[in-house]
């Protein structure tokens, strides 16, 4: 983090030099002051308002906040479905569009979005056939990744055959396929019931153990939030901008009955102060 | 399975039926008031007496009568298909196959045309606007204005037979392939298009992937279409070349010499052979929905 306090402050125009990628505090997400404002009829809507992150390498960091907070544009930018109107990001020391044409993330959307005329398989073979991997070598990544979301027996299935949260795991399971060291997740279980929800948060955590990967996680759900992430961030609307970051003092290893500790409520607790901060001079 | 069939008689064959008889019946009444007036002429000429029931059968047995009675065009369509070689000019098997042929190659003229110009135009926003005008103004111009002068112009050229049918059953079946495929080129969700976007996959990987196989299910519905189009092309092109087979030849012929049982019969293989076609696009739907996953029973899980 050197690089970043030796920068004049007023210098906004370089981006700090990368450190070495092995390196645990490596900034894998890295946004300066950086916001984005779409313009609409109704004028211009500031959906990012001078956010500053740092997402370290190994992160799991949820994202928080009510409808209109800008939980999914960063999520989107940082993906370089949106460019930012200004401020600096960086996403594996690279640009967003050169991080994406380098193939460096996973993403999952809120719907499953599989291509109904493939198979399981042939769905979690689409990144791979467009990113030119030998046949062989798609053949083990479809196995290992399946195997990874417990759908081993449902490659051959078509989509409408598996249930929602099947879906869902299918969709992860495409996300992972290729070699991306990060995932980005938009709600990804927002649509599903409490219980498949909670099934899929504890096979999520488990992979997320398994794999090392850096996830990025937006949703609006407290107790998903906490249960899942290392650290918190908690955003709030008009402008979008966060408002407060929460680390996790949680182990690692998290049962799901850890939700009734008062270590977990604690943490809830606070989440729930910071969005309603956010929110107070709207009610 | 008996209950499915038991559905499938209630569902579709009695209906189905209940037009057919009811068609049947009214063209029966439709013949005797078309043809009594002549008829009647003859008798008063001839100084021939019959009964009610004995005028009635001579309006239904004319040989050249206005409307022909259905038993008399069936009984041609009988003699002229399963009566004769197929290879005789006679047989209406020859004549729909010389149709046939030229409105399959001009259909699939038109569907691969139709396939191209969709993905231009999705592609190139200059080519939306550029040639979506002209393209609309061609289903303007009359196809019988048009059909003429293409038989004409490309005789003169020394191109004859086949092609320039299936030149009119193409300009006439391109349309709505061309139609359907850009909207079913661009029916894919945003999400969908996002997540190629995330692999960085190139225009070429999106439309083979993703933009060619959402637009299935359009390109089977504007087919069922294009192929009966390219039917009225074909027929049409036959008119006024003064070709010697076809349908199309077989129905001036028939106007030529008053052949109105002739007409009849060309018309009904017309629209068998119309019938046939728009089945057999359908079955191809169907299968290749199948073969792409398509919903068929419950949910497995």
């Amino acid at each position: 983090m050197g690089s970043l306090s030796e920068m004049p402050v007023a210098d906004t125009s370089t981006r700090p030099a990368p450190p070495a990628r092995d390196d645990q505090t490596f900034s894998v997400v890295s946004a300066r002051d950086l916001s984005l404002t779409f313009d609409t009829n109704d004028g211009p809507v500031h959906a990012l308002s001078h956010v500053d992150l740092d997402v370290k390498r190994g992160d799991f960091v949820s994202f928080i906040g009510p409808s209109g907070c800008g939980k999914t544009t960063f999520l989107r930018v940082i993906a370089d479905l949106e460019q930012a109107t200004s401020g600096q990001i960086s996403v594996n020391g690279m640009t967003p569009e050169e991080a994406r044409k380098a193939r460096s993330y996973g993403y999952v959307f809120q719907a499953p979005a599989l291509y109904p005329w493939r198979t399981i398989e042939k769905n979690i073979a689409l990144p791979l056939e467009i990113m030119n991997y030998t046949a062989s070598e798609r053949q083990a990544r479809i196995k290992r990744t399946l195997d990874l979301v417990n759908l081993a027996d449902f490659g051959k299935k078509y989509p409408w055959q598996l249930s929602g949260g099947m879906q869902q795991r299918a969709s992860i399971a495409r996300a992972l396929a290729f070699d991306a060291d990060l995932l980005l997740m938009d709600e990804p279980f927002g649509a599903l019931d409490e219980i498949v929800r909670d099934h899929l948060n504890e096979q999520l955590l488990k992979l997320w153990q398994e794999t090392q990967k850096t996830i990025c996680f937006v949703t609006h759900s407290i107790p998903e939030a906490v249960y899942l992430s290392t650290r918190i961030v908690v955003m709030s609307p008009r402008p979008g901008r966060v408002t407060d970051v929460i680390e996790s003092t949680l182990p690692k290893e998290r049962p799901l009955d850890i939700r009734e500790t008062p270590e977990f409520l604690e943490i809830a607790h606070r989440v729930r102060e910071g969005l309603r901060a956010g929110h107070s001079y709207d009610e | 399975m008996t209950n499915s069939a038991a559905d499938r008689i209630r569902d579709h064959i009695i209906p189905v039926a209940t037009i057919v008889v009811a068609i049947i019946a009214i063209w029966y009444v439709g013949a005797i008031a078309m043809n009594a007036p002549f008829q009647r002429d003859l008798d008063r000429r001839g100084n021939t007496t019959s009964t009610t029931m004995e005028f009635v059968a001579k309006t239904l047995s004319q040989p050249k009568p206005i409307l022909p009675a259905p038993h008399q065009v069936a009984q041609n369509l009988f003699d002229n298909t399963v009566m004769r070689s197929v290879t005789s000019n006679r047989s209406l098997v020859y004549h729909s196959w010389v149709t046939l042929s030229s409105t399959l190659a001009g259909f699939a003229f038109g569907t691969v045309l139709g396939i191209l110009i969709a993905i231009g135009i999705v592609h190139v926003t200059a080519l939306e606007r550029s040639l979506m005008p002209w393209i609309i103004a061609s289903q303007m111009v009359p196809v019988l204005a048009i059909a003429p002068m293409v038989i004409v112009v490309l005789s003169a050229v020394n191109i004859t037979g086949l092609l320039p049918k299936a030149l009119i059953s193409t300009y006439l079946s391109f349309f709505p392939v061309a139609v359907g495929m850009v909207k079913g080129l661009r029916s894919p969700e945003l999400i969908q298009l996002d997540l190629m976007r995330t692999y960085n996959a190139g225009t070429l990987a999106t439309l083979l992937k993703l933009r060619l196989p959402a637009s299935v299910p359009f390109l089977f519905a504007s087919m069922k279409v294009a192929v009966a189009a390219s039917l009225v092309g074909a027929i049409v092109g036959e008119l006024p070349t003064g070709a010697v087979a076809g349908l199309g030849s077989k129905l001036l012929a028939g106007s030529y010499y008053s052949q109105t049982i002739d007409i009849w019969a060309a018309l009904v293989a017309g629209s068998v052979l119309a019938a046939l076609l728009v089945a057999a696009v359908g079955i191809a739907s169907k299968l290749v929905a199948r073969a792409m996953g398509a919903q068929t029973g419950g949910r497995a899980a």
